[in-house]
């Protein structure tokens, strides 16, 4: 536990009556990147509140190296914040931003110019140390907003959706940036993102959050190949969920009758016996066709999107499930009859007990 | 463009010849040589030197300009505090600040004068510069709380959670981050105040020393023997005055967006 750097331990909070977290715990290692992934309103930014100070909890604690640190106010905290809308002094100059916090411990003048121009190299942004934050763009200001929370080395550093506001191109930049940064400096990054692919990509574990609790916690394989519950596989890569019943469960490999046929799936260590009922997540790339076995299915429709060719089905008990293939077209027209099956390592059965709506 | 509406064209008219008339007139007659005021006898100077020289008018000018200050710096300070000190507090306790504060805005002069006028004599102030200042603080205090509620509502409320988050304490935050942000709005505010305190002649008559002319005191005692030259001349330079301090608080005020 020496490398333990930051520990959430039951956290509650409320507002107004209204409950956001339910016992919210995370334990998170010196040098990780751990990502909040979760739908707007899961709770996702008032756990990083907690973290930051901004919030206090009406249960539980936060330790930050081992030091509960949950009633210290956030300037006591050893954690620095990038706030989504960047929060940008409007009447400091872009190095004043930066150097604020070093302004405040007393630092000498000299050294902060060299602390801040070092931070601005960090997020070439170098030149632009005099230039006011109305004077950047939204790209620049996010770098500025980054330099400012990094140039403190803080123990944690809390991204809350930093790149929401940027478009596509300059996204997927920054987030080849924000890594490059974390791995280069040997920061701890608690980011958060209600994208799904920004988490896959970036993060060493992604916690999985819906209404104020943690679904799932464990790396972007874990999370992706290994859904915990329907939530998560809907969620991440928007998998097909498949209800059925267990007919035997041989090794861990469970055949299970569904809409009018029988499928494999995966169980180790499930505990599903004959006579179950089952719910499994299947993966729209891992869904097949084939001539005998599996389940009877009608092609609905076909569209392609992002390279990826998507073929609706519906089932015999009215379930809809999406295959998908990479290439343009596949020889099926909508209405006609197919049958699909997947192989038994790419159906996992998940929980459903948190599931009210997606 | 055939079916506007005249309206427009006519609430122009009443305005001009009401509001702008009036003070044309003024404004030309100051320059008038002759002694009369209805009479045009060429163009001069002569009431404005006469005015110049008036001891009497000179120090009622001291007496506005210093309670205009000090009333203004005093509401700045108690308005402000008022402002940010909503901005912390629980929404249902909020309207009623809110009306507390805004009440003495919607109250007739007449009567705000009369109830200080009674509360000075029942504390046993003595009337004067005192009485003055205290007096114009209080019906300054709303327009800077007003003003400085607005831009502080209208602040980015991140801002100093920033701060705090960097490591600023509550004191730091506000003196860094919050009083910069929000003096362009004190600074309007305080010469909105400065306008309001330096034309004010109700409040004023009720709560000032047998001795203490304001200048606006200074103009009605002086009318009731009649419009002199002098008074209008008076009247311009004041108007002058006025129009420069609030063309400048507009300018303040539009800096923020």
């Amino acid at each position: 536990m020496s490398d333990t750097i930051l520990e959430l331990d039951h956290i509650e909070k409320s507002f107004g009556g209204t409950s956001v977290l339910h016992g919210v715990s995370l334990s998170v290692q010196h040098g990780e990147f751990v990502t909040l992934l979760g739908p707007s309103g899961c709770g996702k930014t008032t756990t990083l509140r907690i973290i930051a100070g901004l919030e206090t909890p009406d249960a539980g604690r936060v330790l930050l190296r081992g030091t509960d640190m949950t009633a210290a106010p956030p300037e006591k905290r050893d954690v620095n914040t990038v706030f989504q809308n960047y929060a940008l002094f409007p009447h400091m100059t872009v190095a004043a931003n930066i150097g604020y916090s070093l302004k405040l411990k007393k630092m000498p003048r000299t050294e902060i110019a060299a602390q801040v121009q070092q931070a601005l190299e960090l997020v070439q942004l170098d030149g632009f140390g005099t230039r006011m934050p109305a004077e950047l763009s939204g790209g620049q200001r996010q770098r500025v907003a980054i330099a400012r929370a990094l140039v403190n080395r803080p123990s944690v550093l809390l991204l809350d959706e930093p790149l929401g506001a940027l478009d596509l191109q300059l996204r997927r930049q920054m987030q080849l940036e924000l890594k490059r940064l974390q791995k280069q400096l040997g920061l701890t990054f608690i980011y958060i993102t209600h994208d799904q692919e920004e988490a896959l990509n970036m993060s060493d574990r992604i916690a999985v959050m819906h209404e104020g609790r943690f679904e799932q916690v464990g790396t972007p394989a874990e999370v992706y190949d290994r859904p915990r519950t329907s939530f998560v596989a809907r969620f991440v890569g928007t998998a097909n969920i498949v209800k059925g019943q267990v007919l035997q469960n041989e090794e861990g490999i469970l055949t299970v009758h569904t809409a009018g046929g029988q499928v494999p799936a995966l169980c180790c260590n499930c505990g599903k016996g004959a006579g179950d009922g089952v719910t499994l997540a299947v993966r729209s790339e891992h869904v097949e066709f084939c001539t005998e076995g599996g389940i009877p299915a009608t092609v609905k429709e076909k569209t392609f999107a992002g390279g990826m060719l998507r073929i609706s089905l519906a089932l015999e008990n009215g379930d809809e499930l999406v295959a998908s293939r990479h290439g343009i077209d596949i020889a099926l027209s909508a209405g006609e009859g197919v049958r699909v099956t997947w192989s038994a390592q790419n159906a996992v059965p998940v929980d459903t007990h948190t599931e009210a709506q997606v | 463009m055939k079916n506007r509406t005249k309206l427009p064209n006519i609430y122009l008219g009443i305005i001009l010849f009401v509001i702008y008339l009036p003070i044309v007139l003024v404004v030309v007659y100051s320059f008038n040589e002759s002694k009369i005021s209805s009479v045009w006898g060429g163009f001069s100077l002569r009431w404005y030197e006469t005015l110049f020289r008036d001891k009497d008018m000179f120090e009622a000018l001291v007496n506005s300009i210093v309670l205009g200050l000090s009333s203004s710096l005093a509401a700045a300070i108690i308005g402000t505090l008022g402002a940010v000190g909503f901005t912390k507090i629980t929404a249902r306790t909020k309207n009623v600040v809110e009306y507390i504060s805004m009440l003495p805005m919607m109250t007739p002069e007449i009567i705000l004068g009369m109830v200080f006028m009674a509360f000075f004599s029942l504390l046993g102030l003595p009337f004067g510069m005192t009485t003055l200042i205290i007096g114009h603080t209080a019906f300054c205090i709303p327009y800077i709380y007003m003003l400085v509620k607005a831009r502080l509502v209208g602040m980015d409320k991140s801002l100093p959670e920033a701060a705090r988050d960097l490591g600023a304490s509550e004191t730091r935050v506000f003196f860094d981050i919050t009083l910069p942000l929000i003096a362009p709005a004190i600074a309007s505010g305080m010469l909105l105040s400065f306008a309001m305190s330096f034309d004010d002649v109700i409040i004023s008559l009720f709560v000032t020393g047998v001795n203490v002319n304001t200048l606006p005191i200074k103009v009605y005692t002086s009318l009731k023997t009649g419009v002199t030259p002098e008074i209008n001349a008076l009247c311009t330079l004041m108007l002058a005055f006025t129009i420069l301090v609030v063309t400048v608080s507009a300018l303040l005020g539009r800096k923020k967006s």
